[in-house]
This record gives C-alpha cells, structure tokens and sequence, in this order.
C-alpha cells in the first residue's frame, strides 16, 4: 500500500488514563514495520492525571517528521472521548480531515476544581461533523463491554481506523505488534475486537 | 525480550527518546547508570534498571542528583564507563559537585550527564535552559535533534569523554525524550570491564591526584585549553551539517528539535529554493570556523532553538569576531521578538517568524474554517484540570489538614515542594499549599518561618512533603529546624513509592532500582534519632488523623513530625487488581438538593469517583472510576454513602 500523500497526520486524542499513548505506539509499531518512518509525540494539556492527551502521528516514507504536527493539518483524527475529538479537531483539522469519534463522554473538573458541565453530545457531534470532511461515531464502550471489558474499547477503534482504509496497514500487520504487546493469548481475543472495529465502519 | 537490547544492527525500532539515549548508552559498552527520578528524564534509568541483570550493568537511583553524579564520577574514576541522568532541576542540585568534577580528570571510564529540559513546564514549576550552566562549568555540550541522534550523540560522548578526561552532556528537551521515533539501531559490545583506582598513594608525588581541580588556577587553564581541543573536533562533526541553496536569501541555523520544525516551516511554506539551514549538533563550544564559512552565505540569519537564545547569543560572539570589511549580518530570533524565549518551540512558530522575516502570508486554514473552529472550541471545549487520582491517600491527606488547621482558628498554613501532594495547589487538595518551591523547600521555609516568634509571628506552620523528597533534601531542612529550634510541624506524606515520576523505589521502599531488596530505611528512625516526637497516621482514618494533628500544631521550640502513611493507590491497584469495597450510596439517606450539605461529597471533597444524578438530584458512585477506597464515607453528614458487604 502507498501513501495517499507524504507525511499522513495521525491524532489520537483522549483523556489520560484511557491508554491513548499505548494506543499510539501500537499504530506507530505496526506501520514502522512496512518500512515507514514514524514519529510520535504525545501532547498533554495542562493536568497531568485526568487532562487532555493528543498523541500527535507523523507517517512517511521520505524524511523522519517532528513530534507536532502544525497547526490545521491532521489528516486523520481517532477521539475517545467526544470533547477531546472535538478539541483536537478545532485546532489541528482542515476542510479535508476525516474523524473516529467514541462516543462515551468523560467529565471533568476545571483548574478551580470544580465541576464542568459537560455539554450536550448532540451539539458536540455536529460540530465535529461541520468541521471534518468524514465522520464515524461509534460507541465502541458500549461495543467493548457486550465483548466484555472497557478496554477492548481502545481496539475497536483502531480496528475502526483499519476499516476506513485510511492508512497503509491491515489487520494482518496488526497481529505481531498485539502479539509482542499482550502475548499470545490476549491475542486472539484482541484479533476478534479488531474484526468488531472494523464491521462498525463499514456498516 | 525489550526492544533496546536487539542485537541486531541495522534493524529498525520505534523507540522513545529515552530509550534511545538508553540503547546510545549500551552500544558505547556502559558499566553504571544512575540518576534520580525526575520528568521527562526518568526512563532512561527505568529502561537501563530493567536490563541490568541480563546485560550485567550496575544501575542505582540516587538519594538526590548530587549523589548520583558522585557514584557515576567513582565508577569513571575506577575505568567504568558511566552515566547519569536527571531533569534539569537535579543539575541544580548536583551543579556543586558538577563543578569540582569538571576542571579534573574524570578517569578512563568517561562519564556522561543526560540533562532534560522541560520547555513549557509540562511537567515542571518553572523555565530554565541547562546548556547555560553547560557553559559556565565548561563542560562538551551536544544537542539532538531526534530520537535517532540522541542515540547516535550518547554512544559518541562516551569516546570523548574517556578521550578527553572530562564530563560531557547532552541536552535533551521533552520533545525528544518523550517522543517516540524510528531509530537504526547499532552494535551491542560485549565488553568486559574491570574496575581498578589508579590514583593510589605515590610517595615520590604524595599531594598529585588528578581527581581533584586543584591547583585552580591551573586545573582552570587547562579546562580551557580542553575546551579548545573539543572545539577543533567539533569543526569537523558529522552532527553538524548544511543544506539548502548555495546562496540562500535568508539562512536558518537551529539546533535540537528546532531542526525539525525548521524544515517542516520551509516545507509547508515552499521555501526549500530560498532558505537554507545549517544544523548544529555541537552547541558548546561552537565549532567557530564552520559557522564563520556560513555566515558568509546570507545577509539574513534566523536563529531557531527551544528556550532561551543561547546559540543565539553564541552566534552573535563569532559574527563580532569576523573580519572588519565582512559584511554586516542581520539576527533574527529570540532577541529580535521572531520567536518567543519561553514556552514550548513549534512548528508554528518557526511558520510565523520566516513568515514574517521575508514578507509572505500564510494561512494554515481558510479564514472562514479557522473562526468556526474558533467558536465552536469556546463553545463547547471545557479545560480539564488536575486531581488527584481517585483512592489517592493525599486527598484524605489534605482534608485532614484542612480540617485540622479550621479546627484550630489560628490561622495556620501549609509550606509545600514537589511531588503529586503539589496538586493542593489547586481545588483537588482543598487549595492548602500556599508555597511551592523547590525539593524540600516545605521543611526550610517552614524553618524559617518557624523562627519569627520574636517578631510576633503566632500562625502554625505545616510543612509537606513526600517519602521521597524526604530522603532527597528535606532531612537538611529538618535538621536545620532542629539545631535553631524552630516551631513548626512537617508531615510526611508517605506512600512509599516516587508517585509522580513512574513509580520509582526510594530509600523507603526496601528494593533497588533493579528490583533487590534492601533494608528500608524508615522516616521515623530518622526522625527520632534526632530527638523528635513522631506521629504515624493512616490518612483514611480521617478522625483520628484529624486529632492526631491538631495535637502536634504545638510545640514550642522543635519541629513535630507526623507521618501520614498510606501506599500509592496507583500501586496498590497494580498489584492486588481489585477494589477492596465496593461503595454504594443509599438513595434513601442521601438528601440530595435539600440537604444544606451543598453536594458535600461531589463539589467540595470531589474525589472524581463520586457523580452528580442531576435528574435523582442526588450523588452516584462512577462504577468505572472509583477505587474503593471509602474515605467519602466519613465525609457524608448524613451516613448515606457506604461499603456494600
């Protein structure tokens, strides 16, 4: 597979502690072993436990890219959280960016630790979608748990970025880098919530 | 098997920053690691600790910076190659020895200092540019620009620095240590190494040791005549090179991970005809002949670099220096106002200053595109700000020294330093530490404080700190307090791990940094070989801990101390993988709206385990984050919340 251009801008974004930096590494791993060069940088917002996490993806075949990308040129955008998708989307996406969102909001405390009230998901949706050329919703908790546990949730939706066709890997090239990550017997559970993953985008 | 010791050479791996430093390391044959936890510098040591067995290094965590350098300085001093590794605040702390060290012989071994920089203060109090004191102590300074060159920097600095004698550094920043890259990897050497102190007595030469500055003055000259020679060989670095037209309009010289933004900004703006940069690894010294043969180039220079303008200011030294009929160059960067001198570097920025500079306009979207994005990010994007986790023992903590110091009505406060406990900055520790310096500054300003009474200072004064920092430098602190007979109380909060940086052992804990165990050494046995009344608490037992607290508000002229002891949730769940209760709230007993309590539980103790149902108009356990802890039991006026059998 080639690259539809040179470098693609991947941004996974999260909240930390869903394991987005994990998630990162595993999509770098499995494309760096087609030969691309890659380069990860995760971005943390202004609180360390519970804060914004965007993990900034730069894949090419030519040149090594820096951990940021600038500004308006996310090609690809996978949130796990609506708000955080949508955060990341205001900033780094373009007319032509194309978006995963997870449905499953995570609330908040402001910096005065108090709580914020989270807006309604409905207008967040929209927004995403005014701002991006594609958008797939999938509530890949709800997914996670009927296969039972939260954290296949995180699966689903790379099995969602593989299902768009977006990026130059396949489930195929998936199975080592799962492999080494959770050994043999997580695997084939993980496998079969990266199938899940990709159904929900091509339904 | 972990990536960094493949010994396969040329294979590719996606590596982070520190693990490359780390892999740089092994491929030049290092004996000793050490290093004191400290963001972003910490892997490195957890990734070498890890491997130590297997690869028969000795890898240590400190007891602060200052110590670890002197253990990697005995180890190079015995032929070892060695290197330690810290944040840029431990070179604060470790620059007293640093200094001594390096206008001496550093020994056969070589020794090299990774120092991280924090830019933004990400994870970090304040802004500070290491490659400064690189400087002042005359120490080889190297800057990467990727991970790939860390690694490749780190392998090279071991051969000069066992050449040379001396210590040599290199200049990471949170970009690089904490970026994941593609990185080659290189030949893993199977060296042996034996250790043997060469510097024995002589009696023919008995005051000659060359592990020592002494005489000053001459250990100084020959430093920097050192200087000279690294210099020279820096002319001639394959770390440093030029690309981009011959005659370019406007010439980029950058360094670090400003190299990498550069060329993307020439990219994005198409200026790959008019721009040139040259890439400068080797910061300090500069290679003079090479840059004065670039300088030549353009009458233009834009200096990209993260932090404060110090290739800048280098720069500007050699440009002096050039011939009186050279032509007169214009510097733009940092001190122009092109690039700001704080906050993190970015790819945007260098956009907007070469923008700038040549006169162009450059849209990174569509004005129309940016201003929605504009308004909808304000519409709905909220900023989520820092808690502490849930379970954690500094909640309970702070609440019973919230209550403690309300119960006592004198007002009294807390001195507070670094660690997770410096969150009580903010709403997550009831806004309780009212001063936040450096490691172990709670316990010597509290000293200080605590000595105020002839000026009519009458407040209490809590001092915190971690199990850690205690080890780390508040136990001067504390026995400063002790010999001046200052007032004040310092509690120790205890959870027995170094939370914040990755969950390092410390001389508390009872293992190494490579899992061996060791005999712990308690906080109280120190505290009371110094005379000093000592409390332990559990900080779950809010009522008890409250008492015990108030108790030790008290006590004329020595320090109190009072341990709050409890393991690091973090670890705890780790290892048992399960809550120890689950906790319900009984929709009967809570009063909801009515109850005058003002969502107590939720909005005031606001563990973020507990939610609001805004339809019930009551509080709800989050299932999916809290820990079972239980300590908002005691905090319920009304007995609602409780552990379900």
């Amino acid at each position: 597979m080639t690259l539809t251009k040179d470098p693609i801008n991947l941004l996974i974004a999260g909240v930390g502690g869903q394991g987005n930096v994990r998630m990162a590494e595993i999509v770098g791993s499995a494309l760096l072993q087609s030969d691309y060069l890659v380069s990860i940088g995760d971005v943390l917002g202004g609180a360390q436990r519970g804060g914004s996490v965007a993990s900034h993806i730069r894949i090419s075949k030519e040149t090594r890219y820096g951990p940021y990308i600038p500004e308006g040129q996310a090609d690809i955008i996978v949130g796990m959280e609506p708000v955080e998708t949508l955060r990341v989307v205001t900033k780094y996406g373009n007319p032509g960016t194309m978006t995963i969102t997870s449905t499953r909001p995570i609330s908040s405390v402001d910096i005065f630790g108090r709580r914020v009230n989270y807006p309604d998901l409905d207008l967040v949706f929209s927004s995403i979608r005014e701002m991006s050329s594609k958008v797939w919703i999938i509530d890949a908790m709800g997914e996670a748990l009927k296969l039972g546990k939260p954290i296949y949730a995180n699966m689903i939706l790379i099995g969602a970025l593989i299902g768009t066709g977006l990026l130059p890997f396949n489930i195929k090239s998936m199975e080592p880098i799962l492999i080494e990550a959770f050994g043999n017997e997580a695997d084939t559970k993980n496998m079969s919530v990266l199938r899940k993953g990709i159904d929900l985008v091509k339904q | 098997m972990a990536k960094i010791e493949i010994d396969e050479p040329g294979k590719s791996e996606l590596l982070l920053g520190n693990e490359a430093i780390a892999r740089g390391s092994l491929e030049a044959g290092i004996g000793v690691a050490t290093g004191y936890p400290g963001t972003p510098a910490s892997e490195i040591i957890d990734t070498l600790a890890s491997l130590s067995k297997k690869l028969n290094i000795y890898v240590e965590w400190g007891v602060n910076e200052k110590v670890a350098v002197e253990v990697a300085a005995g180890a190079s001093f015995a032929g070892i190659p060695s290197l330690t590794a810290m944040k840029y605040n431990g070179l604060n702390v470790a620059s007293d020895a640093v200094a001594l060290l390096s206008p001496g012989n550093i020994g056969k071994g070589g020794l090299v200092m990774v120092v991280a920089d924090d830019p933004g203060g990400i994870s970090s109090d304040n802004e500070q540019d290491t490659r400064n004191i690189a400087r002042m102590l005359e120490i080889p300074l190297l800057e990467p620009s990727d991970p790939q060159e860390a690694k490749e920097m780190t392998r090279w600095l071991f051969g000069l620095s066992a050449e040379q004698g001396c210590i040599c550094m290199l200049r990471t920043v949170t970009r690089i240590s904490h970026a994941r890259g593609t990185v080659k990897l290189g030949a893993l050497p199977r060296k042996q190494h034996r250790a043997y102190f060469d510097e024995v007595y002589n009696p023919a030469m008995p005051t000659l040791t060359k592990y020592n500055p002494n005489p000053a003055s001459l250990m100084h000259l020959i430093s920097i005549e050192r200087m000279k020679t690294v210099r020279e060989k820096f002319e001639s670095s394959p770390f440093n090179w030029y690309s981009g037209p011959d005659k370019p309009g406007l010439l980029l010289i950058t360094c670090g991970i400003g190299w990498i933004y550069s060329q993307e900004a020439i990219k994005l703006l198409k200026l790959e005809g008019r721009v040139g940069i040259l890439k400068l690894g080797t910061i300090s010294p500069l290679p003079e002949k090479l840059v004065k043969v670039h300088l030549a180039k353009a009458l233009k220079i834009l200096v990209v670099e993260e932090m404060d303008p110090f290739l800048e200011r280098s720069l500007m030294e050699v440009a002096a220096n050039l011939l009186p009929d050279a032509p007169r160059v214009t510097f733009y960067g940092k001190n122009s106002g092109h690039i700001d001198a704080y906050g993190e570097l970015k790819p945007d920025k260098v956009i907007k200053a070469l923008a700038e500079i040549l006169g162009l306009t450059y849209e990174a979207r569509e004005a129309r595109y940016a201003k929605k994005a504009e308004e909808l990010l304000n519409a709905y994007v909220f900023e989520r700000g820092g808690a502490f986790c849930p379970g954690c023992p500094h909640r309970a903590s702070f609440w019973v020294i919230k209550n403690a110091l309300r119960l006592d009505g004198r007002n009294g406060f807390v001195t507070g330093d670094i660690g997770c406990y410096q969150q009580a900055l903010m709403g997550t520790g009831f806004y309780q530490l009212r001063t936040c310096q450096s490691m172990g500054s709670a316990a010597g300003v509290a000293s200080g404080l605590g000595k105020l009474g002839q000026f009519g200072f009458n407040q209490p004064v809590i001092a915190v700190c971690g199990d850690s920092t205690f080890y780390h430098s508040t136990i001067p602190a504390l026995i400063n307090g002790v010999y001046n007979q200052a007032n004040f109380t310092l509690i120790v909060l205890d959870n027995n791990v170094t939370a914040m940086t990755g969950f390092q052992p410390n001389p508390g804990t009872g293992i190494t940094a490579t899992g061996e165990q060791t005999k712990p050494i308690t906080i109280e046995a120190i505290c009371q070989s110094l005379g000093l009344h000592v409390e332990v608490c559990d900080p779950f037992d809010l009522d008890n801990s409250t008492k015990t607290l108030l108790k030790q508000m008290d006590g004329g002229n020595a320090p109190r101390v009072v341990i709050m002891r409890r393991e690091c949730e973090l670890v705890r769940n780790r290892r048992e993988k399960k809550k120890p209760y689950q906790i319900v709230i009984d929709p009967a007993k809570c009063k909801g709206q009515d109850c005058g309590c003002n969502r107590y539980c939720y909005a005031v103790f606001n563990c973020p385990g507990l939610i609001w149902d805004e339809k019930a108009g009551k509080a709800e356990i989050d299932e999916a984050i809290c820990s079972g802890c239980g300590v908002c039991i005691d905090v319920c006026p009304h007995k609602a919340i409780s552990r379900r059998a």
